[in-house]
């Protein structure tokens, strides 16, 4: 329809027009939402192609190295992995281990996310305090937090505390990185609308602020969470005599490559599990944001 | 001169922002001065660059005028008015917020009741015909609706004065249209007092009732145009009258846009 047929709908009803226009709006909102219809590969083929490609890959780590002569001591095979996996769960007090380590990175995650947001809101609410730190800040963030690790030990002795507080260190930074990054760039027309309607600088916090960052606190706790698992295990690696990164150490002194390669697979289980726990919470949070746009 | 109380008026107001070097200040407008009634439908052109919005910000209390002054029902502005609504080509709708819930944002900062609140939401939704979207998330909304949307907001506060700053200039040109007829419709029906912004020379015509044109900055006005046109509450009907044109055209000479295209 060209903008003349527009001009010259005048002799239509009013109820028409207004039809007429609810329609090509509701028309145009439905379009923007349709789900692309180009030939994207299905879902359940997807799938199998990732099963598929895990299995040929597992397959491949148990046929291939022995056909190569490479001894278990330097590959052990996907079975051998298995059967150091049940005699560490009867011997080695695996799931003490575990506990460990998992209570660890989710008490260090949990803290470093809450410390790292918090001041992330502070400094962003102060323009000046942040100008000021803002130097160090980015000193300390490019410091490989993980190398304190020692220090702690030799303040904190060889118990959970120093493990702790590497996590939080490591977790600690993105996440304030990131809120303090969308607290500078928060949209200044929304917080001038929220002006206008005689808004405090707590109501604008809570009610613009808050919300807007939401995006970038969920992108820095999906850093943190990963973050979380390297803390802990360069603590346990460190020092300690629990946790997965102290069975790495403790496999390596006894030259038992299955149990370290098994300790590695468990903790990058635990990331995973922490990150879709992470992701799950985000798609709750995140809901108003359509889909295809995250 | 006929003294009717006018629900806005400016004063001889100047302001001056610090340019960019920090040294030479940069002023923005210069001696404006004008009133708007109640009731009535004011545009101001101009220009890019010409201090429209800065006129914006200085109504909304957002801002403070170098010399001047600004009274909104003959009280001085002094900072944000909880009787001014303003809205920008950006609807500005919250995007984590329901419609609705967008729609009682401006009522939240006053004592009132959730339930008075979401009454008084729901009514400015139906005003703008949009009640059945109540429930929906702003991505869910067309850009139209979502402009309608921020209008119900707008509205919702119960302000002595609406300002728009070119709020259909980010749509295309037939929802545009469309857009243009349901606002005009629904403020002449309450008869709200209005001032828009806009470039769109044809806009301020068929929007409006009387028409301030601004200088290039420092802007001052150096025309005001009673628009002598029927059908205020229909933008249609006034874009396909003759005289539209010539109204228009007169603009084109006044701002003259002629001698630069040449």
């Amino acid at each position: 329809m060209s903008s003349s047929d527009l001009t010259t709908v005048r002799p239509m009803g009013a109820g028409e027009e207004e039809r007429f226009a609810a329609s090509a709006e509701v028309s145009s909102a439905q379009q923007v939402h349709a789900a692309p219809t180009t030939s994207a590969p299905s879902r359940v083929s997807i799938l199998l192609g990732s099963i598929g490609f895990g299995a040929i890959f597992l397959l491949a780590w148990q046929f291939v190295p022995p056909a190569l002569g490479i001894p278990p001591y330097i590959i052990p095979t996907v079975t051998d992995l298995a059967h150091e996996f049940t005699r560490m769960l009867a011997r080695e007090n695996l799931l003490v281990h575990l506990l460990s380590t998992v209570t660890i990175a989710i008490a260090g995650f949990v803290i470093g996310s809450v410390l790292g947001a918090g001041l992330g809101y502070l400094l962003g609410m102060s323009v000046f305090v942040e100008k000021v730190l803002s130097p160090y800040i980015l000193g300390l963030q490019i410091a490989p937090k993980v190398a304190f690790a020692p220090l702690f030990i030799m303040w904190l002795g060889y118990n959970s505390w120093p493990k702790l507080i590497v996590t939080i260190l490591v977790v600690f930074f993105p996440i304030l990185v990131n809120v303090l990054q969308s607290m500078k760039t928060m949209d200044r027309d929304l917080i001038n609308l929220a002006r206008a309607y005689s808004m405090n600088r707590m109501q604008i916090f809570w009610k613009i602020e808050m919300p807007a960052s939401m995006p970038a606190l969920m992108a820095g706790l999906r850093i943190g969470a990963t973050l979380a698992v390297i803390g802990v295990t360069v603590g346990e690696l460190v020092g300690g005599n629990t946790g997965l990164g102290y069975l790495i150490t403790f496999g390596e002194g006894q030259a038992n490559t299955a149990m370290v390669f098994d300790a590695i697979v468990l903790l990058t289980a635990v990331g995973i599990v922490l990150y879709a726990a992470v992701a799950i919470i985000e798609a709750r949070v995140l809901h108003y944001i359509p889909r295809a746009l995250r | 001169m006929l003294k009717t109380a006018s629900v806005l008026d400016l004063i001889a107001v100047t302001k001056r922002f610090t340019a960019p070097d920090g040294v030479s200040p940069l002023t923005a407008i210069e001696r404006i001065t004008f009133c708007v009634r109640p009731g009535e439908f004011v545009a101001v052109v101009g220009p890019s660059g010409c201090g429209k919005s800065t006129i914006l910000n200085l109504v909304a209390g957002l801002d403070r005028p170098n010399e001047g002054r600004i009274l909104l029902n003959q009280v001085l502005v002094e900072g944000p008015n909880p009787t001014v609504g303003f809205m920008l080509q950006k609807d500005l709708l919250l995007p984590w917020r329901k419609i609705i819930h967008n729609v009682e944002f401006g009522l939240e900062a006053r004592s009132i009741s959730r339930s008075e609140r979401r009454e008084r939401a729901l009514r400015e939704l139906q005003r703008c015909r949009l009640q059945e979207f109540a429930e929906s998330y702003p991505y869910q909304l067309s850009g139209g609706m979502r402009q309608r949307a921020a209008l119900a907001r707008t509205l919702a506060i119960e302000p002595a004065i609406v300002l728009l700053d070119e709020p259909f200039s980010s749509l295309d040109a037939q929802t545009k249209l469309v857009l243009q007829k349901s606002f005009a419709r629904t403020i002449a029906s309450s008869a709200i007092t209005t001032l828009l912004i806009t470039h769109d020379l044809m806009e301020a015509v068929i929007m409006s009732d009387r028409i301030l044109v601004m200088s290039e900055r420092p802007g001052r006005i150096i025309e005001e145009i009673p628009v002598d046109l029927p059908d205020r509450d229909d933008p249609m009907a006034r874009i396909s009258a003759p005289r539209s044109r010539d109204y228009v055209d007169h603009l084109l000479a006044s701002l003259h846009l002629q001698d630069k295209a040449a």
